[in-house]
């Protein structure tokens, strides 16, 4: 076989440089977020545990005591945080280098996929054939949340908080978009199987030496809206990933309906009905971060 | 990836390129000594896979646009769901007709669109955007399908 030139024999001029263009992004990234203070994510691995309302209201305590707070909704195929937040849908601005966030409650900064759908039934579909979008919807996804990140005008920022979709490895490409991630709250009830489950985000997250700030123990009980007492929602067997895997429990909320309704309707609980007993522990659980990130208790 | 010329071992240069829009991308080369051309055509699905990666193969003539990714890929992105602002100064004009090319563009795109045509326009000293200048752009620029 006659002998013949390989892809580094010639002129780099003439190439694509592919990776010149990939450093070019993680570059433009760096520089967004250097006036980002902290940033953290929220994530369970398990769907339906209230991951998405303990991020939004813990954006929203942070931010009514005056911290800048942003928030992304990493969640690009079940976006909520827009929603949870009552951002208006009003078209974003594109400025020179960058979209500007919508905003929620008590000033939170949002980004989400939500806000830029063609309606609110519109799913997330990308160009190309649906059929075998299988193949690469995972780079786009990733492409789309970096985006989010490093083309959004966050401005100064105490913290940025993300929202992970469910699925145990949803941290995996976060952690490679943002290499000093400061940290994961880990959201579970207090049944079996979702401990199960959120385990796996747990070990997943040690494995790339992301710090675990603690979990949060979702829907641990049942707050009657008539008389306000607490009853169990899950039966007990005594265990908890504070006993069983040393990792620090943050709070424990107890579901309550009232609650679950204002923030579904874009007033977040913790400002909307303060007292409840769920916007107490939503409280603690603000306190309990900022003890983590601020080295102090608040 | 690149192409050579075994005969000549040139390196051969791309002269032509063509995206009819539905998916499918051409790209036309020649060798610089002996004159012999090839094309090479990719599927829909090589050519997604390679836009899904956000880079631009042959390397990138433009500045990145804010959420580049997600305007050119998002097919359910909302008609008035991006407001770009107004022009930056130096922008060139647009006539007319230009400019009613460019509304049929669609609403999630077409900020970004215009600012590509703009600064293109802007970098070789015209100073009013016609259908022949938006023309000699798409080419440029490899904007040709999708109504761009």
């Amino acid at each position: 076989m006659k002998k013949v030139r390989t892809y580094y024999d010639l002129p780099a001029g003439t190439r694509s440089d592919i990776a010149g263009q990939l450093a070019a992004q993680v570059e433009r990234l760096r520089r967004r977020l250097e006036s980002v203070r902290h940033t953290f994510a929220v994530l369970s691995g398990k769907g339906g545990v209230g991951k998405s309302l303990v991020t939004a209201n813990l954006a929203a305590a942070l931010a009514d005591r005056g911290f800048a707070v942003g928030v992304v909704d990493a969640d690009l195929n079940g976006p909520s945080m827009a929603k949870l937040l009552g951002a208006g849908r009003e078209p974003l601005e594109v400025v020179e280098d960058a979209v500007r966030p919508a905003l929620g409650a008590a000033g939170v900064k949002v980004m989400s996929m939500d806000l830029l759908l063609e309606g609110e039934e519109a799913p997330v579909n990308w160009t190309g054939p649906l059929q075998e979008s299988f193949i690469w919807r995972g780079t786009l996804e990733a492409n789309a949340l970096r985006e989010f990140l490093s083309d959004t005008e966050w401005g100064e920022l105490d913290y940025l908080i993300l929202d992970l979709p469910p699925g145990t490895d949803r941290v995996i490409p976060v952690h490679g978009l943002l290499a000093d991630l400061g940290g994961v709250v880990l959201v579970t009830l207090p049944s079996e199987l979702s401990r199960f489950i959120v385990s796996k985000s747990l070990t997943m997250s040690r494995e790339l030496g992301i710090p675990v700030i603690g979990y949060v123990e979702n829907m641990s009980g049942y707050v009657c809206p008539n008389c306000e007492r607490v009853g169990p929602l899950f039966e007990s067997d005594g265990s908890s990933f504070e006993l069983e895997k040393g990792v620090p429990q943050l709070a424990e909320i107890p579901f309550d309906p009232i609650f679950g309704r204002e923030t579904e309707s874009g007033r977040p609980g913790v400002l909307a009905c303060p007292e409840s007993r769920s916007a107490r522990a939503l409280q603690a659980l603000a306190d309990r971060v900022l003890t983590h990130f601020e080295g102090k208790s608040p | 990836m690149k192409f050579l010329c075994v005969e000549c071992d040139a390196q051969m240069e791309s002269f032509d390129k063509g995206a009819p829009g539905d998916g499918t991308l051409a790209l036309m080369f020649r060798c610089p000594e002996c004159h012999r051309q090839i094309a090479m055509l990719t599927n829909p699905q090589e050519t997604q896979m390679v836009s899904s990666l956000c880079v631009h193969i042959g390397g990138r003539t433009t500045a990145e646009q804010p959420f580049e990714a997600v305007r050119t890929q998002l097919e359910t992105g909302g008609e008035s769901a991006l407001k770009d602002v107004a022009a930056k100064e130096g922008d060139p004009a647009w006539t007319e007709d230009a400019e009613e090319r460019l509304q049929r563009t669609p609403g999630f795109v077409r900020g970004m669109v215009r600012r590509l045509y703009c600064d293109w326009a802007r970098d070789r000293g015209i100073d009013e955007v016609t259908l022949e200048v938006m023309d000699s752009a798409k080419a440029d620029l490899g904007l040709e399908g999708g109504g761009m």
